[in-house]
């Protein structure tokens, strides 16, 4: 009995061990910051409930070891105690105490982590000092907008490590929430305000988790919720800094082949209306009811879920209802396979960067 | 000639139910109806849990998975915990205050049926074009994006067994204040009937805001009002606050009567008192009052502000408190007692640390700048099943089998009940231990799939599985309770042997008047303490004399069908969002609407005085040995 106890604690305590997830997506390997504030709180909460867990289950123990009835008491009338004052007020005192040392740091932290006071700080030529990005998540799609910088790209969110970045979000249909689980806490996008906050990312964790991280919506959107997936690119900042040049010196390259050439007279015949292929925000968040596509050639993903190769994008194309039911695209198209082909070679050729 | 004697046997009795008045009925009522959508919602549960067995699964599409998953929680917190608990509370609370019936055993039956209409409503969403999708809390800016009329069927349905709900609170509140026997103080009754008392109180206040924003949500969405349509100026935040200040005491409303049952189910098998009863009350009405101010808890990530967000994070944690003293208080219970294993005690003694893992998760959560990373994931969905699963369904599992026998005259199968437990208790911490894991390591909730490549593959897999083994322990105890109902057995008054409270002074079930006399409260623990004394019954408060009944009524069913009729006439009037009304919506609305209050005004004009039992007839029945039909 007693051995078979330990084979049971080993086995949870192995379970406990390998299940810390994966570096780009766990809040259990922390790449920032905020996540490892969070991280940290997590830590200390854990260790004071496993003491109150543990008191409660040796007394448990205890009791059900000592005080089960035994053959020949059947008849046995314990005695009937009212109470006793001392022992509750010790475990009234003492859970309040448990509670004020984890009171303490909640209440620093949730300053600390909501303090978005320096978003807006200026330099003396007027500049912000801190990058902003602005958030608009959609039904399943989300755009980052620079607004210092004066791009917009979509699905792929390009960060500098190791500052902070103040994010301002919304949400352009029904509500979202944005959620970057190895870099920190999730805050939602509500239809009715702009949301703040900020998050920094750990340049060498970013190393170790092959500078992707997962972003995800954690709030129930409609069917295609699960799918609602975006990917983080966290950079040294001069490598960003490359980045948002090329994107705004970006212009649609001449198509190189005939295939492609045909790809972008199809395009801006069909898809045009909707998605735009420059980074530039020239137009005002209402007009971009689609992803921006200006830098479609880097993506890490198709449609923010699918391995990015010409078949899926396709196969997006084609059937996006079938990837993504409820999407605001369409749910099917028919293009003929050779337009297909055109479609993806062109918009894979869509690159600020090679 | 016997067929047709059965048959009509078996007519008499459901036309029986649909007329009955008293709570023991009613008691039944609520089994059968709770028990019913428990094993739907247990349902919606397994096949959610297929669908994420693996990666990338094609059990279900997406959208019936949001259909199944919203359907599962409403109907468990709604038709399936709620209904199974008013039936205990029913059966055992007026019993154990000493009264022959609730205060209004009229409202009694119709705060049933409505519940029973409003369940078959919302349920109808299944055939008639989809379920609601958008999850039990019905989000505003996802409810009014939602298509066809799946939304709808949730506000109508949720309103009208909602105010079956209001009503069982208010007549619960009314019976302990007014109809507890002489000598039954406040500080005498016994803790399922104080935590009755409580979360009646918490129903009294909780539930008006949920009507008040449902019926908000009804006119959104069915006459084109736009109160939380941000386009026209409206606002979806409110429906945030409105839905969490009547959830957040719901879960109260839940669990301080399962509370109760454990503190009635502890000393019982322990054979010692309840320790510290003071402080067992102080505890519940503590965590009552509590319960109202925590609300925005639930709301951390919405942006509601640092000072907000710091304010709500130290109330949710000073919930622990009175909390922690439940949990010490029942372990002092057992200390120095004398413990006899039996199912109902190993089911509160599986609660004891079940609960404890999900208390303390809940503090966790309470720690808003942790809860920004717990928040709206597998975290929160295991801790929450760990205290309503571990809370809620073990205390209806226990009582089920503590009370089965004064509720039917039968006990359940001991070794039957065992197996149940052992299913159920190990599957239920497979499935949702590893689910804590799973939020931590990044995976959202009321995600309809997940994709390979996360380490998500493993844990869901386990979870999975143990949700099979508790299948298989509901099976177990279906199968317990129809060959426990087809057994010839007839139990004694006190089948446990120590019982403490007064219902185990009556015979099991008890008469359909309770109690020949009123009975005299001299202590708490009433029973127990006359059978320390060596006496073999309460002693009476007052003489045997002729017994006030209230008479059977059909009209509370029609009054609930009324409303049932009516919500489809909402449904389909020509304002409608999805555009499908019909002029005849209007005219089943008024029909509807018509049928409800034209059956309440038949029951006002129409005096309905009751009847009186004889005093001869009580006499006889002592002759008969008690038993009556």
């Amino acid at each position: 009995m007693k051995k078979w106890g330990l084979y049971l604690s080993l086995l949870i305590f192995a379970l406990i061990l390998t299940a810390c997830g994966e570096p780009y997506l766990s809040t259990l390997k922390p790449a920032g910051e905020v996540a490892e504030r969070q991280f940290n709180l997590l830590l200390l909460s854990t260790g004071v409930m496993t003491l109150v867990i543990v008191v409660v289950v040796i007394i448990y123990v205890i009791v059900l070891i000592r005080f089960r009835r035994k053959k020949g008491e059947e008849d046995k009338i314990p005695e009937q105690v009212e109470g006793s004052h001392k022992l509750e007020i010790i475990w009234t005192i003492i859970p309040i105490i448990l509670i004020l040392i984890l009171a303490v740091p909640t209440v620093a932290e949730t300053f600390n982590l909501g303090d978005v006071s320096e978003r807006d700080k200026v330099d003396k030529d007027g500049n912000r000092e801190n990058l902003v990005i602005n958030v608009r998540a959609s039904l399943y799609w989300w755009e980052f907008e620079y607004p210092d910088q004066g791009i917009v790209t979509s699905q792929d969110l390009v960060v500098p490590t190791d500052e902070k970045i103040y994010f301002n979000l919304i949400a352009s249909d029904v509500k979202h929430a944005f959620w970057i689980p190895a870099i920190g806490g999730k805050i939602d996008t509500n239809t009715d305000n702009e949301n703040s906050f900020y998050l920094v990312f750990d340049g060498e964790k970013a190393d170790e988790a092959g500078n992707i991280f997962y972003g995800k919506c954690a709030e129930l959107c409609g069917p295609s919720h699960a799918y609602m997936d975006f990917k983080v690119k966290a950079v040294p900042r001069a490598e960003f800094d490359e980045w948002v040049v090329a994107m705004q010196n970006f212009e649609e390259p001449e198509p190189q082949t005939a295939v492609a050439q045909q790809g972008k007279e199809i395009f801006e015949n069909s898809c045009i209306g909707c998605h735009a292929v420059s980074a530039e925000n020239s137009m005002p968040a209402e007009a971009r009811i689609a992803p921006n596509l200006a830098d479609f050639g880097n993506r890490t993903r198709v449609a923010g879920i699918l391995p990015y190769t010409k078949e899926n994008i396709k196969e997006w194309i084609q059937n996006p209802g079938d990837i993504k039911p409820g999407n605001l695209m369409y749910d099917s198209a028919n293009f003929s396979e050779e337009e297909l082909d055109a479609l993806a070679e062109y918009l894979m050729s869509l690159k600020a960067q090679e | 000639m016997s067929t047709i004697a059965v048959r009509k046997s078996f007519l008499s009795t459901v036309w029986e139910y649909l007329t009955t008045v008293d709570h023991k009925k009613i008691a039944h009522l609520y089994l059968g109806a709770g028990g019913f959508f428990f094993l739907l919602g247990g349902l919606e549960a397994l096949f959610i849990r297929i669908q994420l067995m693996k990666p990338q699964n094609n059990f279900v599409n997406e959208q019936l998975f949001n259909e199944l998953m919203t359907m599962h929680g409403t109907t468990m917190i709604f038709l399936a915990a709620m209904p199974l608990l008013f039936a205990y509370m029913n059966a055992v609370v007026p019993l154990q205050i000493g009264a022959r019936d609730v205060a209004f055993p009229f409202l009694n039956a119709l705060g049933f049926w409505l519940f029973f209409w409003g369940g078959i409503f919302l349920n109808l969403s299944w055939f008639l074009g989809g379920a609601p999708d958008a999850g039990w809390t019905s989000y505003a800016s996802l409810s009014l994006a939602s298509e066809g009329h799946g939304i709808d069927f949730y506000t109508l349905g949720i309103q009208i067994s909602g105010f079956g709900t209001l009503m069982s609170g208010i007549n619960f509140l009314a019976t302990i204040i007014t109809m507890r026997a002489p000598g039954m103080s406040f500080m005498r009754m016994p803790l399922f009937t104080w935590t009755t008392f409580i979360a009646s109180s918490l129903i009294l206040m909780a539930f008006p805001p949920l009507t008040i924003s449902v019926f908000y949500l009804i006119f959104d969405r069915l006459f084109n009002s736009a109160i939380f349509d941000v386009t026209l100026g409206g606002n979806t935040i409110i429906w945030e606050h409105f839905f969490w200040i009547f959830g957040h005491p719901e879960v109260y409303i839940l669990i301080l009567p399962a509370f109760g049952i454990f503190s009635e189910i502890i000393p019982t098998f322990s054979r010692k008192r309840l320790f510290g009863y003071s402080s067992m009350v102080f505890a519940t009405i503590l965590i009552g009052f509590l319960g109202f101010m925590v609300w925005a808890h639930h709301m951390f990530t919405t942006g509601l502000g640092n000072v907000a967000n710091a304010i709500f994070a130290v109330a949710t944690m000073a919930i622990a408190v009175p909390t922690g003293i439940k949990i010490f208080n029942w372990l002092l219970t057992m200390w120095g007692g004398s413990i006899k294993i039996t199912v109902p005690m190993i089911w509160a003694l599986g609660f004891i640390p079940s609960f404890v893992m999900g208390g303390v998760t809940g503090v966790m959560q309470g720690i808003a700048p942790l809860d920004y990373q717990l928040h709206d994931t597998y975290f929160i969905v295991a801790h929450f099943h760990y205290v309503i699963i571990g809370g809620v369904v073990f205390a209806i599992f226990a009582a089920a089998h503590f009370y089965w026998p004064k509720m039917f005259g039968k006990m359940l199968s001991e070794k039957l009940g065992y197996v149940t437990f052992a299913f159920f208790f190990v599957g239920f911490h497979m499935t949702f231990f590893v689910q804590h894991f799973l939020g931590l390591m990044g995976m959202p909730r009321r995600v309809a799939t997940f994709l390979p490549g996360q380490g998500l593959d493993l844990y869901n897999f386990i979870s999975s599985l143990g949700a099979i083994l508790m299948t298989i322990g509901v099976i177990v105890l279906l199968v317990n309770i129809v060959i426990t109902s087809m057994s010839k057995q007839q139990v004694a008054n006190d089948p446990w042997g120590d019982g403490r409270t007064i219902e185990w002074a009556l015979p099991s079930p008890p008469p359909y008047y309770n109690f020949k006399q009123l009975p005299l409260v001299r202590g708490q623990d009433t029973w127990w303490l006359e059978k320390m004394e060596g006496n073999k019954e309460l002693p009476p408060a007052e003489p045997l004399q002729d017994i006030h009944m209230p008479k059977g009524s059909i009209l509370p069913f029609f009054i609930a069908l009324g409303l049932f009729i009516a919500g489809f006439g909402a449904m389909y009037n020509p304002l409608n969002q999805v555009g499908d009304g019909h002029p005849m919506g209007t005219v089943v609305l008024i029909f509807g609407l018509a049928m409800t209050f034209g059956t309440m005004l038949l029951r006002s004009l129409r005096d309905d005085l009751g009847y009186y039992i004889p005093k001869e007839e009580l006499e006889d029945d002592d002759a008969k040995g008690g038993k009556v039909s």
